[in-house]
């Protein structure tokens, strides 16, 4: 299976990360802070997006309704800030312990469906949440809350400054990449691949492939409330709008322009998406016409992502040699 | 007192109005090759569909090993030792055949709850997968894409799977079925090898592999099983040819 990164690709993927780990100091040194911002929430968008692939890509279930993990992860570090708990444990707990309720609950019940009707039960689900936090009028509703300080995590590196929280991100953004990579490799992401592909047959060898491929959606949803915990820390502020289900068509987007099934696919993915929207946004105030022709063109010619494109660099190469 | 492994009690299935298991009763003895044959849209594939548990029948009752199976799930049926394989090839084909059959491996032995260790290094369950593939001829494209080898290949391969979960009895939903002449009968050597070993069912058109292979036959009619004994009583029994011939030479 293609999913290992081919030579000429996979030195990109390492330069990339290198530039990643020194994106602080470079920006820095051209005197752009402006920059780190940007990168820090495309990094923390590319950590949903890689849990979406997780499920989306490798298992074959097209959720619609990831956005509303991001949400539960930021309002558990609102929610719990709004009464003076800051200690950035308890917020991890919460977020984590949440999503993996939810999840469990909803995709208990979503994961009966197939296709198109997944696509939709998902977003439903994550229409509910969205709508309950519309209604918490406590937690400022759809003015949204805001948080007067970041998670602490004493003896760790601080998140209060820009540069301490854009290397959580990194690391936790490592940690995703990393685990997607231990768990597609292991019995486990064998078994939720095989289902991707021929269910039927997974069940007559013996597997229950309904616990498998819930189990992996709510690991799924756990790393995408880390996203979540992220993004509440780094905007200092909670509202709805961060979870509408056109954010969770964003994620799938962004798995499609980087690589379906592929590993570092998500990342390369939400970096383009990012990137390009905001070139296109500061050239045109219709760039939302090109985003689109190009997004469409993408899906329609780009096949693979851009993951696919550098693979195929890869085996030109390799036919040269 | 006859061993029985499978016993199939009043088994009905209707679809609409048209009865595709019309009260079917079938014993099939431990470590015998029994085959069912009859004309197409028999329901066989029907029959066979409900004993590996892929749908439920109306009524009546399976028992398999001396306890009622006909509320198991598919995969639980898998994992008590009742295999099955496709008529069409069902295999996962991105992967190699090296892979399919580990998947096999990993069905029947335990959970796999196992999330950090690369299913590669498990050596275990790379070498039953291999000498499965030993057993039906393709260790040698072990490591080839199952989308990428022949059909013949992908039937072996199938069989290979189905060997791999360690039965107490197989299903074969028409084995030879695409098969050329020279493929069919590296297949029916391969079955013949495991006779004795393993219970199987057998569906099957190709009648001259069914009557190298089979011990006993059952003849499927409109859902209905008008005859079961052994291969030469069945060659020369009257109904039968009565279903065959009016069928092949209509």
């Amino acid at each position: 299976m293609n999913w290992l990164p081919t030579r000429f690709s996979s030195r990109v993927y390492i330069l990339l990360l290198l530039v990643l780990a020194l994106a602080p100091f470079i920006f820095e040194l051209i005197d752009q802070p402006f920059y780190l911002d940007l990168l820090s929430r495309a990094l923390i968008l590319a950590i949903a997006v890689i849990s979406l692939n997780l499920i989306l890509g490798f298992g074959g279930m097209v959720s619609l309704g990831h956005a509303a993990y991001i949400g539960i992860g930021a309002y558990c570090v609102g929610i719990a800030s709004y009464y003076d708990f800051y200690n950035g444990w308890l917020h991890l707990a919460l977020a984590l312990s949440v999503s993996a309720v939810f999840a469990l609950l909803t995709g208990a019940i979503s994961l009966r469906t197939r296709g198109v009707y997944f696509i939709m039960i998902t977003m439903a689900f994550s229409q509910m949440v969205y709508f309950t936090f519309l209604s918490l009028e406590e937690y400022g509703a759809d003015d949204g809350l805001v948080i007067y300080s970041r998670s602490e995590f004493p003896g760790l590196i601080s998140m209060d400054s820009a540069t301490g929280l854009y290397y959580w991100i990194f690391a936790l953004l490592l940690a995703s990449l990393f685990f997607v990579q231990r768990l597609v490799h292991s019995h486990f992401g064998r078994v939720i691949v095989g289902s991707k592909f021929n269910e039927q047959r997974m069940q007559a060898l013996g597997f229950n492939t309904y616990r498998y491929r819930l189990t992996c959606y709510v690991i799924s949803a756990m790393m995408c409330s880390l996203a979540g915990m992220l993004l509440g820390n780094f905007t200092g502020f909670i509202s709805p709008d961060m979870i509408g289900w056109a954010r969770s068509g964003e994620l799938i987007f962004m798995v499609i322009i980087g690589g379906v099934g592929t590993f570092f696919g998500p990342l390369i993915g939400t970096l383009a998406y990012l990137v390009l929207e905001e070139a296109l946004s500061a050239i045109t105030i219709y760039w939302h016409l090109i985003f689109g022709i190009l997004l469409v063109a993408l899906v329609l010619f780009g096949k693979g992502g851009i993951h696919g494109w550098l693979s195929r660099l890869d085996r030109k190469q390799v036919d040269h040699d | 007192m006859t061993d029985y492994l499978l016993s199939v009690s009043a088994l009905h299935k209707h679809f609409g109005g048209i009865a595709a298991t019309d009260n079917v009763n079938l014993e099939v003895e431990r470590g015998q090759v029994h085959a069912i044959i009859g004309p197409n849209g028999a329901g066989k594939t029907t029959l066979l569909a409900q004993l590996s548990g892929q749908i439920k029948p109306d009524s009546g009752n399976i028992e398999f090993g001396g306890r009622s199976i006909v509320n198991d799930s598919m995969a639980r049926r898998a994992r008590n030792g009742l295999a099955r394989s496709f008529q069409i090839t069902s295999v996962v084909m991105p992967m190699t055949l090296l892979e399919n059959v580990m998947l096999a491996v990993q069905g029947t032995g335990g959970h796999s709850f196992r999330f950090w260790k690369p299913v590669s290094q498990d050596t275990a369950l790379k070498d039953a997968a291999m000498a499965s593939l030993v057993e039906v001829g393709l260790d040698d494209r072990a490591a080839q894409i199952a989308a990428n080898v022949s059909h013949g290949e992908q039937r072996q391969l199938e069989v290979a799977m189905a060997l791999a979960m360690k039965p107490r009895m197989l299903l074969l939903d028409e084995p030879m079925a695409g098969m050329g002449k020279e493929e069919g009968s590296a297949m029916v050597e391969i079955l013949n090898r495991l006779k004795g070993d393993i219970t199987i069912l057998l569906v099957e058109h190709d009648m001259d592999a069914v009557f190298n292979m089979a011990d006993k036959l059952s003849v499927l009619v409109d859902g209905h099983i008008i005859a079961t004994d052994s291969v030469d009583n069945i060659r020369n029994n009257a109904d039968v040819q009565k279903a065959y011939l009016g069928d092949g030479h209509a």
